[in-house]
């Protein structure tokens, strides 16, 4: 990898705190909600996680693009981050695996990289404030536009994102003579989901986001599966219908992240926007059932309010699993059809596959339903 | 769930002696272990037999057996205490080998104790290589090619299948002791013969070689519900092949996907499962192939263990402290993160920093042992460093090693560099084979111009690490070439972690001149914390490293602050004793109510644990680094008398910038170290010292020498464990002193004393407020003078010396200690010859005896030393009297010699032992004989004695042969030794030397006809016979004495063992008897 020019950028957060380093890759001024992730490996699937699409993703792990890029680890087509910040950027890769280097990588998506930041001093400031959104721009100083577009930035909250990252078109994944048959709502999915799906056997038909009930249940599903994604689930007002639509009809239904927190809306819980979110790969969460602590991957910044008690709201579900760190409710499922869902990240990529198993539950679900 | 309710009281064994491959850490987690099974209600018995431990301090146990750690006297121990459980795992591969011994023979199950944190079955699977192969078959992991031996023969026929070079890894040995890498057959049979003799159930493992892959640790806990977590992962620099204690380690990993890294840790997870550890944590090494990802599991300890220590250290996860927790029946949720306070333990660290570890080797001191890094480890000591980047702390890692060097510069001579010319040929071949040097071998390669492919090629370190090397040449090249420096320029040279010094020698001036155009530019390193969580969480705690970042977290608590300086990596002549008094000076001062700060860069050690301090500083310890904590933390002082030469070095350096140094001043310091000084101090107070003289040229010296008169003793001033000391009998040796071992200048003065031959040694500690004196100890060595102190055995009260000549050594310690105005630790070592006292050596610093005399005589000696220097009065603490104990303690020596091939273990003025031992016994004999039985010398109570001895020597032999004798032991002696023996009535038979016919003295001992070998080396050239039969004793495991005195030694521990069956008894109960005695010297 050439090394290019120094070009010096900086990040403004708007409570006007200035980060300044140095931009490689795209040099485009970009707006969008900062927050942190502690994940100490996977650089390439955080990126490429439509989840973190309109987020500039400061790395807490100081040396990012060690190991370069690879075709068969990204999480989606293309890098999906509005921005990332490290504190440094290998100039220099080396992995049996790498076709290329990180930086062109990003730049070809034009995805600016502030590096040469003190990452660590911008994480405790978003953890103690909270996350808020920001500006990345080139340059020593904010000039009038860059405040102007970080002032027309649109807050989080009440941003449907969903049906942004969404697929225009419904499209098929997996052994097309596979025994079972899923219907995957992509709000965001990542595609470790629909690799996990194929090893259990199933063949997926991802559908746009605001495919109607009745539309998903043409397809014959065996199951339905509702995605992670980016955004508040608030402002993805149609969902709930159609969950509701699809759940009368007794279809097995599993949600991950976004999906999780659409399922309790649709039965009457509130969600809600964390101070900082959760985000990496070593959360423990508790399987209330059986006391187990699975170390679990996790991306997001909006929870379902309630805790390991009860749902407010929402009598018809029970929480099964929380997060040991803050009490959050990390999984729920309801307590007469077969719905259940999780906060966190089961497929991983990246982080540790200890809740791997969810997807057998659901396949267990399935396989009772069909009878 | 919660503590288990039907355990009460609990054994902990501890790892005795330091060794390479087992050392500090073991303090370091028995002590976290302890500390942690005390806090839930539990009665803790603790044995260990290391002095040198905080582990072994009375207050930390409930009761302290300081004894041998072996299966008969840890059964004692069960039989006198009756725990109900033992924690095996604590106490490295020592405390698991006795643990295996005991569940097998029926103890623990005839006494009822349970096994907990690992059983036996457990232990078993994961150290047996056979039942290990089978495990990883049932859970689909692969290992290396390879097979088990359990012969010679079968060894041979493995060959097929790894072929060579082949690896040679013996079943439940530390370290990688008696294995190898084998490159034909003569090494091969070779190493397979000194693996299945060091293998205690004389299994070894012969794989296909796997050098070149990369090499990986992942550190797991499990709990007892199967909850498992990872808390670190290392990668080592150094591919397969080297040790990873010899190794270059990084954590966190830095070269793998995610996808890769999760593969492993779910075989981690699979590996603790089916070993069936469940309720504790292990180490798991893997091996991982550049080219196509292939990943074989390596092997599994199922302890705490160096790499537990280090990644305890990189992450803040307390894995010991931990693992006591889980083996008492807690869930890992149950136990809340020591750091955060507000997160529970089950989770798994993220680091937003970097962790390089580096090992410290003592070849210097070992120049025959061969000096390739191989499967068995080889360094004594390590540092580690912290930085936001991997360059940075790479660079602080190896300054933190104390070498000499300022970071990752090339040596100034070749030789440095163990390069023996300049040509690339040589360059490249030396590249090709790791040794200690390799690293700085690597940097003159790429000045020579060789690139990172050709560097892979021929070290197979991973191209990554190769190229963040290159970057560091980049930089430097770039910054000599700048004609002026600014802030940005000089910023971004720290931040790649240069030292000042480097920048320095990089624009051709003073260190001083580049830190105060540092300071004057405002670049100043930043401190920010450890906290498991990545600035997640908040964190209360304050562990800290210095980087060249924006943001300081430290915080200032306006309290009066005290820096306590630590002794840096781990080396012959500085260990776990400097450590211990660093803590001990901790503990006492946060007593008092001093904020307390501690720096250093031991892993290994207790002062590094984060809550040993009020504040914990991660850094090398330099005169840059340590200046730097200075400037921020303002504190009342610093404290350089407690962690050895690391700290002291740097004295003047403080001083001249105005650091108020606490305690004895340094121009006292300097009183005692410099010759010309000393000798007036010491004219002044009437003491007489052997003739001695100053040189600063080879002429001077031998001119010098002459007057004095033959033999001498020389050495280079300031320095620590005898560093180029030796005895010198005539002119040509000294010359032949300086072509090989030192260069003197005006800068480097060489010392030359008066040699005193069979003079008795004797070590005083006292302790000085100013005014008063109380004397510590009085410690009479075994061995004669010219065996360096650090190496020869020691008792206290002295015996076989007369009161008066005790009496004028404690007079004049008393006289030394005002004169030099000392204020806290004073050493004095003396010689006493034909009825006169000579004063050989003054160190106004606490010395590495500390820790056995304050457990002697029940007096926290370092404690006290700290409060001295803060001001207090020894009236004020209430230490005025010196402590005569009613009962004898012994310190052994423990030394390395198995570790390294064809060195000789004859002891000289040299320090080499790595650590040592204690024995306590109400007689000689017999406490000489329990620090014998520590130190793994074995004594026998029967059998034959092999006694060859030079002429000087033969007519003290004869006494101590005749004993020997009269106990009923076969005597044997080759011609001139039992020539003389036969003539003063004394029946011994006669076997040939070496060189005279067979069956000969070897053959004895090879044969296992010999049990006691009694050798004192043929004057000033030790004779190749002597040589190979002492390395023929070292690797048969055949008790042998290379001094007279020794030998008079080993027959009254003889007989003592003869005489009466072992008891034990706490060091507890020792010390209530120096109550109850009341016995007061002076």
């Amino acid at each position: 990898m050439a090394d290019r020019a120094d070009t010096p950028g900086f990040l403004l957060l708007e409570d006007g705190t200035l980060f300044r380093g140095t931009l490689r890759g795209a040099a485009s001024t970009t707006v969008a909600e900062v927050v942190f992730t502690t994940n100490m490996s996977g650089y390439q699937e955080v990126f490429t996680d439509p989840s973190y699409s309109g987020q500039i993703v400061v790395m807490t792990a100081p040396m990012i693009g060690n190991y370069g890029v690879n075709p068969s680890d990204p999480e989606s087509g293309a890098p999906q981050v509005a921005g990332v910040v490290v504190r440094e950027l290998s100039r220099h890769y080396s992995n049996w695996r790498a076709e290329g280097d990180l930086v062109s990588y990003l730049e070809a998506a034009q995805v600016p990289i502030l590096e040469g930041i003190d990452t660590r001093r911008l994480t405790r400031h978003l953890r103690t404030v909270g996350v808020m959104r920001g500006v990345c721009a080139a340059g020593e100083e904010p000039s009038a536009e860059v405040l102007a577009a970080l002032g027309a930035c649109p807050s989080m909250e009440g941003l449907d994102l969903a049906s942004r990252v969404t697929t225009s078109a419904s499209y098929q994944w997996g052994n097309p003579q596979a025994d079972r048959h899923i219907v995957a709502y992509d709000f965001g999915i990542k595609r470790n989901i629909l690799r996990l799906f194929d090893d259990a056997g199933c063949r997926v038909t991802v559908v746009p986001a605001q495919t109607s009930a009745e539309e998903a249940l043409d397809l014959a599903p065996d199951g339905v599966f509702l995605s992670n994604g980016p955004g508040d689930p608030d402002a993805i007002a149609y969902a709930p219908d159609t969950i509701r639509g699809i759940a009368e009809r007794e279809v097995p239904i599993f949600g991950i992240c976004l999906g999780h927190q659409l399922l309790g809306l649709t039965y009457g819980a509130a969600t809600t926007k964390m101070p900082y979110g959760h985000r990496g790969g070593n959360h423990p969460v508790r399987e209330l059932e059986t006391g187990r602590i699975l170390i679990t991957s996790q991306n997001h910044g909006f929870a379902v309010e309630g805790s390991a008690e009860s749902i407010p709201g929402a009598p018809a579900l029970e929480v099964t699993h929380v997060n040991l760190n803050d009490g959050t409710v990390e999984g729920l499922r309801h307590r007469e059809l077969p719905i259940f869902a999780v906060q966190y990240h089961p497929e991983a990529a990246p982080g540790p596959h200890d809740a791997r198993p969810l997807f057998q539950q659901f396949m267990e679900s399935v396989r009772k339903s069909r009878g | 769930m919660p503590r288990r309710a039907d355990i009460h009281r609990i054994l902990v064994i501890g790892s005795g002696p330091i060794v390479i491959g087992q050392a500090a850490e073991f303090d370091y987690s028995g002590t976290q272990a302890t500390k942690a099974l005390r806090e839930e209600g539990y009665e803790v018995v603790l044995i260990n037999s290391n002095p040198a431990t905080i582990m072994t301090d009375p207050e930390i146990a409930d009761r302290t057996y300081i004894e041998p750690v072996t299966p008969e006297f840890v059964e004692l121990i069960i039989e006198r205490e009756k725990p109900d459980a033992l924690l095996p795992t604590m106490g490295g591969q020592t405390a698991l080998n006795v643990a295996m011994s005991l569940a097998n023979s029926g103890v623990l199950a005839r006494h009822g104790v349970e096994l907990i944190g690992a059983n036996a079955r457990a232990i078993a699977i994961a150290e047996d290589r056979k039942q290990f192969g089978e495990a990883m078959d049932r859970i689909g992991l692969g290992v290396a090619q390879g097979g088990i031996a359990t012969t010679l023969d079968e060894a041979m026929a493995l060959l097929d299948v790894s072929g060579f070079p082949a690896i040679i890894r013996p079943s439940f040995t530390l370290g990688g002791t008696g294995g190898g890498i084998a490159y034909n057959r003569d090494e091969f049979e070779d190493i397979v013969r000194h693996g299945l003799a060091e293998s205690p159930t004389s299994q070894i493992l012969i794989e296909r070689s796997l050098i070149g892959w990369k090499e990986f640790e992942l550190e797991v806990m499990r709990d007892s519900h199967d909850n498992v977590v990872i808390v670190c992962s290392i990668e080592n620099i150094d591919p397969m092949g080297v040790h990873t204690g010899d190794s270059i380690t990084v954590a966190p990993a830095m070269t793998l996907t995610d996808r890769e890294y999760q593969t492993m840790r779910d075989a981690a997870v699979a590996i603790i499962r089916e070993v069936g550890v469940d309720a504790g944590g292990c180490n798991i090494q893997f091996a991982v192939n550049p080219r196509d990802g292939e990943m074989l599991v390596i092997e599994m300890n199922p302890r705490v263990s160096r790499s537990s220590a280090l990644a305890s250290k990189a992450t803040g996860f307390p894995i010991a402290r931990i693992g006591a927790k889980l083996a008492v029946g807690y869930r890992l949720d149950e136990i809340p993160n020591d750091i955060t306070k507000t997160t529970p333990a089950s989770f798994e660290p993220v680091l937003d920093y970097v962790v390089v570890k580096a090992p410290r080797f003592a070849f210097e001191k070992f120049a025959a042992a061969n000096p390739m890094l191989t499967t068995q480890m080889k360094s004594v000591g390590e540092s580690m460093s912290i930085g936001r980047t991997f360059k940075e702390a790479f660079q602080k890692s190896l300054r933190a090693l104390e070498t000499g060097r300022s970071g990752w510069t090339v040596g100034k001579r070749l030789q440095d560099d163990r390069l023996s010319d300049d040509s690339l040929e040589t360059l490249r071949g030396a590249l090709r084979q790791p040794t200690s040097e390799r690293i700085y071998q690597v940097k003159r390669a790429f000045l020579a111009g060789l690139g990172v492919e050709e560097l892979y090629e021929l070290t197979a370190i991973d191209p990554w690490f190769l190229s963040q090397l290159q970057e560091l040449i980049d930089a430097e090249r770039a910054f000599a070439a700048l004609p002026s420096l600014d802030a940005v320029a000089v910023r971004r040279m720290k931040q790649l972690g240069f030292s000042d010094r480097q920048l320095a020698e990089l624009h051709g001036e003073t260190e001083s001149a580049a830190r105060e155009r540092r300071w004057a530019l405002g670049v100043r390193p930043a401190y920010k914390m450890v906290d498991t969580c990545a600035g997640e969480f908040p964190s209360a705690t304050p562990y800290l490293y210095g980087s060249y970042d924006e943001e300081s977290e430290a915080p200032r608590s306006g309290r009066t602050s005290v820096i306590i300086l630590g002794s840096g990596p781990n080396r012959i002549g500085q260990g776990v004793e400097f450590d211990y008094c660093c803590v001990r000076a901790v503990m006492a001062l946060r007593e008092r109510g001093y904020e307390t700060i501690m720096i250093n860069s031991n892993p290994e050690t207790v002062s590094t644990d984060f809550d040993t301090s009020d504040k914990l500083y991660f850094e090398p310890l330099t005169l840059e680094d340590v200046l730097e904590i200075v400037h921020r933390e303002q504190p009342k002082g610093v404290i350089v008398q407690l962690g050895g030469q690391t700290p002291l070095k740097l004295t003047r350096g403080l001083e001249a910038a105005g650091v108020q140094i606490l305690g004895t001043s340094p121009d006292a310091i300097d009183m005692a170290e410099d010759r010309r000084r000393f000798e007036a101090v010491a004219r002044e107070i009437g003491l007489i010292q052997p003739p001695n003289g100053t040189a600063t040229s080879i002429d001077e010296a031998l001119a010098a020498a002459e007057s004095i008169g033959y033999p001498v003793l020389v050495r280079p001033s300031y320095v620590l464990g005898g560093r180029a000391m030796q005895i010198v009998y005539d002119p040509a040796s000294l010359e032949q002193y300086f072509a090989t071992a030192v260069r003197v200048s005006e800068e480097r003065p060489v010392l030359i004393d008066s040699f005193l031959e069979d003079a008795f040694e004797v070590d005083v500690d006292a302790l000085c407020d100013g005014t008063q004196v109380v004397i510590g100890g009085v410690m009479q060595h075994i061995e004669d003078a010219g065996i360096h102190s650090g190496d020869s055995a020691c008792v206290l009260p002295p015996y076989l010396i007369g009161e008066r000549d005790v009496r004028t050594m404690k007079d004049q310690t008393v006289a030394l200690a005002r004169a030099l105005g000392v204020v806290g630790l004073i050493n004095v070592q003396f010689a006493i010859k034909n009825g006169v006292v000579y004063v050989l050596e003054v160190n106004p610093r606490a010395s590495r005896t500390i820790p056995f005399v304050s457990k002697a005589i029940g007096v926290p000696l370092a404690s006290h030393a700290a409060r001295v220097m803060c001001g207090e009065s020894l009236a004020d603490i209430g230490f005025t009297e010196e402590i005569v104990p009613p009962f004898v303690s012994v310190k052994e020596a423990v030394f390395p010699f198995n570790k390294f091939e064809g060195v000789d273990p004859v002891l000289g003025p040299e320090m080499r032992s790595t650590g040592e031992v204690m024995g306590i016994s109400d007689s000689f004999g017999s406490a000489f004989a329990k620090a014998q039985l520590a130190a793994g010398n074995g004594m026998p109570l029967s059998g034959t004695i092999l006694v060859t001895v030079n002429d000087s020597d033969k007519p003290s032999v004869a006494p101590i042969a005749r004993r020997f004798h009269e106990m009923g032991f076969a005597l044997v002696a080759t011609q001139g030794t039992a020539k003389f023996l036969r003539a003063r009535g004394i029946p011994v038979s006669t076997v040939y030397k070496v060189h005279e016919g067979r069956p000969n003295c070897l053959d004895m001992i090879l044969n296992g006809d010999v049990q006691l070998l009694v050798n004192t080396p043929l004057g000033k050239h030790a004779q190749r016979d002597d040589y190979t039969m002492r390395q023929a004793a070292i690797r048969n495991h055949v008790a042998y004495t290379t001094t007279l005195s020794a030998a008079s030694a080993a027959s009254d521990a003889i007989l003592a063992l003869r005489s009466r069956s072992a008891t034990v008894r706490s060091l507890q109960e020792w010390q209530q008897d120096i109550h109850d005695a009341v016995t007061v010297g002076a």
